[in-house]
C-alpha cells in the first residue's frame, strides 16, 4: 500500500517537473525562436528567399560557417589536449590556469573584443596586424570558444577510469593504440558536446568580432553583425530571414554531431 | 612459467609498502598472496605485472629479468578487481582486444574468441557491452580477455572482492576449476583467508610489507610460523597463555589428564557449530563444539567441565 502510494506521488511529481520544464522551455526558448521562423515568412516566401541569398547575406553565411568550422577543429584538438594536461600533468600554476580557461566566459565578448584590437590591431605591441582581416575573425572566436571544449572533456577524463588504459597496456598495447583505441573513443561524447557548444557559440558570435573585424561586407562581415545591419537598415523581416537560416545551421549541425559521437563510439 | 621475485623494496612517500620481498612461485600453480589491507601484497602483483616500478629488487618471469620491462612487454594477464572492462566495446571486442592489436588473422580471432566466451560461460553475452553485464560476468569477462592473449603468468588482484558473498564462491570454485583446465601459473591477491585456503595451492602470507610464510594451506594452518600467521588463518583462542585453534580444545564433564577446570559463561549456537565460552581460572576462553558434541554435554551457563588441548601447541 505504502509503496504505490510512494509510486504514484512520485509519478504526479515527475509529471509537474516535466509540466514546469515544457513550460518554461517554450516561454524561454521554443516561443522566441518559433516568433523568428514566423517572422522571416511574414512577407511571404519569395521575399525570405530574397533575403537570403543576396551576394551580402550568403557571404556572410558562407564566412560564419566555414569561420565556425575551422575554429571547432583548432579547439577539438587544443581544448582537447589542454584537458588533458589540466587533468593528467602536475605542474606549477595549474590552478591558475584552470582558473584563466573560464575567462572567455566571464568577459563581456565587446571587451574581448577590445583586448583583441589593441593586441593585435593596427596599433599591436606585437606588430601583428589582424584588424580588418579574415584572421582576426578567427582569433576572435578561438578565444570566445575554448573553454567549452575543455569544460566538457575535463570531467569526462577525470572520471576515466584509468585501468582501462592499465588492462590494456598489459595485453601489449602500445602508448598510441591505448590513446586511439581506448583514450579517444571514452571521450568522443565529451568532446562532440564541446565541439557543438562552441560551434553554435561561433556561428552567433558578435561582440568579439564586430570591432576587430571591422565589418567589411563580403570580406570581413560575419553572419550575426550582417542580421544587425539589417536591423538597423528597418528590415526586420530580412534580419529574422537570416536568422532563421542560422538556427537551421546550427540545429542540423548540433545533429550531425551527435549522430557521428553515436557512431564513433559504437565503433570503438 | 615460475616468477622469482628478489628483494623487492617499494615505498610510497614514508610507507614502506614492500620491504625486501623474495618469493618463488613456481610454475603451474595457483599461488595466493595473502593478508589484510595495505599489507603490500597488491603493490608486489603491479611490480611482477610492470604497472608499478620497484625502488630495488628484481623480478624474473621464465628465468628471464623482466624488472626493467614495460607491461607491454611481459606477457602477463592481469586481472582488476574492479574489472577494467574497456566500456565503449562490446564483450567480443574487449576478448578480441589482445589479439587484434597483435594482428591476428580475422578468422583466428574469431575462433579464439568463441572458445573463451564458451570457457567463462558468456558465449550468450558476446553482443553486450559490459554496462549489461552483472559484476560476477564483467569479471569473467576480464578474465577471457587476459587468457586470449595466452600469458606466461596470469595476475589477478582482489579478483572477486567487489562481488557479493554468493557470487564470490561461486566464482572461486569456478577459478579453481578453470585453473585444473588451463595450468597457466597464477597468482591472486586476496584478504580473505577462506577463499586463500580454498582456491590455492600455495599461499604467501604478506604483512606489514613482509613475507610472513609460504606453503600449502595445511602447512599453513596446521604450522603456523608466527602469532600473526596463526590468527590470520582462522579462529584462535588462549588456554594458559598459549594461542590455540577453539576446535583443537576438548570440554568432558570428567577430570582427565591433562585437563582444567572450568565454568561454563555461555553457550551461543551458530548453525551447526557452538560456541562455549569458558572461564578458566582468570583466564576467558572459547570452545568450538559441534551440535552434536554441545548436545551430548547438555551445557548450560554455571556449569562445571574439563577442558583440554587436543591439538598441536604453538608458541604465542
Amino acid at each position: 500500500m505504502m509503496s504505490a502510494t510512494g509510486g504514484a506521488r512520485r509519478r504526479s511529481g515527475t509529471a509537474v517537473g516535466l509540466g514546469l520544464a515544457t513550460l518554461y522551455l517554450s516561454l524561454v526558448v521554443l516561443v522566441p525562436l518559433a516568433t523568428v521562423a514566423w517572422r522571416s515568412t511574414s512577407h511571404g516566401t519569395d521575399s525570405f528567399w530574397h533575403s537570403v541569398t543576396t551576394p551580402e547575406a550568403l557571404a556572410a553565411l558562407r564566412l560564419t560557417m566555414g569561420a565556425a568550422a575551422i575554429v571547432v577543429v583548432v579547439n577539438v584538438v587544443m581544448g582537447s589536449l589542454i584537458a588533458w594536461i589540466l587533468v593528467r600533468d602536475d605542474f606549477i600554476g595549474k590552478r591558475l590556469v584552470d582558473t584563466l580557461i573560464d575567462l572567455p566566459f566571464a568577459l563581456p565578448t565587446i571587451v574581448a573584443g577590445l583586448v583583441l584590437v589593441s593586441l593585435y590591431g593596427p596599433t599591436s605591441p606585437l606588430g601583428i596586424n589582424l584588424a580588418y582581416a579574415r584572421s582576426g575573425v578567427l582569433v576572435a572566436l578561438l578565444f570566445t570558444t575554448l573553454p567549452f571544449v575543455v569544460r566538457t572533456v575535463q570531467p569526462v577524463l577525470l572520471e576515466m577510469d584509468g585501468e582501462m588504459e592499465q588492462a590494456a597496456a598489459s595485453l601489449g598495447a602500445s602508448r598510441l593504440t591505448i590513446f586511439r583505441r581506448i583514450v579517444l573513443p571514452n571521450l568522443y561524447p565529451g568532446i562532440a558536446a564541446g565541439a557543438a557548444l562552441a560551434f553554435a557559440r561561433a556561428s552567433s558570435e558578435f561582440g568579439a568580432t564586430v570591432l576587430i573585424s571591422g565589418n567589411i561586407p563580403f570580406k570581413t562581415q560575419v553572419a550575426s553583425v550582417h542580421i544587425f545591419g539589417l536591423i538597423e537598415s528597418d528590415n526586420a523581416t530580412g534580419a529574422a530571414a537570416v536568422s532563421t537560416v542560422l538556427l537551421v545551421i546550427a540545429l542540423l549541425v548540433l545533429l550531425a554531431l551527435d549522430v557521428a559521437q553515436r557512431w564513433a563510439v559504437r565503433r570503438g | 612459467m615460475a616468477i622469482s621475485v628478489r628483494h623487492l623494496s617499494k615505498r610510497f612517500g614514508t610507507f614502506a609498502a614492500l620491504d625486501d620481498v623474495s618469493v618463488e612461485i613456481p610454475t603451474g600453480q595457483l599461488t595466493a598472496l595473502l593478508g589484510p589491507s595495505g599489507g603490500g601484497k597488491s603493490t608486489l602483483l603491479r611490480i611482477i605485472a610492470g604497472l608499478e616500478a620497484p625502488d630495488s629488487g628484481q623480478v624474473e618471469i621464465g628465468g628471464l629479468d623482466a624488472t626493467s620491462l614495460p607491461p607491454q612487454r611481459r606477457n602477463v594477464g592481469f586481472v582488476f578487481q574492479h574489472y577494467a572492462a574497456f566500456k565503449h566495446m562490446s564483450v567480443r571486442k574487449n576478448v578480441a582486444f589482445g589479439l587484434e592489436i597483435r594482428k591476428r588473422p580475422k578468422a583466428e580471432v574469431q575462433r579464439r574468441v568463441d572458445e573463451l566466451l564458451e570457457l567463462v560461460h558468456l558465449e550468450q553475452f558476446g553482443d553486450r557491452l559490459p554496462a549489461q553485464l552483472s559484476g560476477g560476468q564483467r569479471q569473467r569477462m576480464a578474465l577471457a580477455r587476459a587468457l586470449a592473449v595466452e600469458p606466461n603468468v596470469l595476475l589477478l588482484d582482489e579478483p572477486f572482492g567487489a562481488l557479493d558473498a554468493q557470487v564470490r564462491k561461486e566464482l572461486r570454485v569456478w577459478l579453481r576449476r578453470l585453473h585444473d583446465e588451463v595450468h597457466v601459473t597464477t597468482v591472486f591477491v586476496t584478504h580473505d583467508q577462506e577463499e586463500a585456503m580454498e582456491v590455492a595451492d600455495e599461499i604467501v602470507v604478506i604483512n606489514h610489507g613482509r613475507v610472513e610464510q609460504v606453503g600449502t594451506p595445511d602447512e599453513l594452518y596446521d604450522q603456523p610460523a608466527s602469532a600473526f600467521v596463526m590468527g590470520f588463518l582462522g579462529p584462535v583462542t588462549k588456554l594458559g597463555g598459549r594461542m590455540v585453534r577453539p576446535h583443537d580444545l576438548e570440554l568432558t564433564d570428567q577430570p582427565a589428564p591433562g585437563a582444567q577446570a572450568a565454568t561454563v559463561l555461555r553457550v551461543t549456537r551458530l548453525g551447526f557449530e557452538v560456541r562455549v565460552d569458558v572461564k578458566v581460572g582468570d583466564e576467558e576462553v572459547w570452545v568450538q563444539l559441534t551440535r552434536g558434541e554441545a548436545a551430548k554435554l547438555s551445557l548450560k551457563p554455571g556449569d562445571s567441565v574439563f577442558v583440554m588441548d587436543a591439538g598441536k601447541e604453538i608458541a604465542g
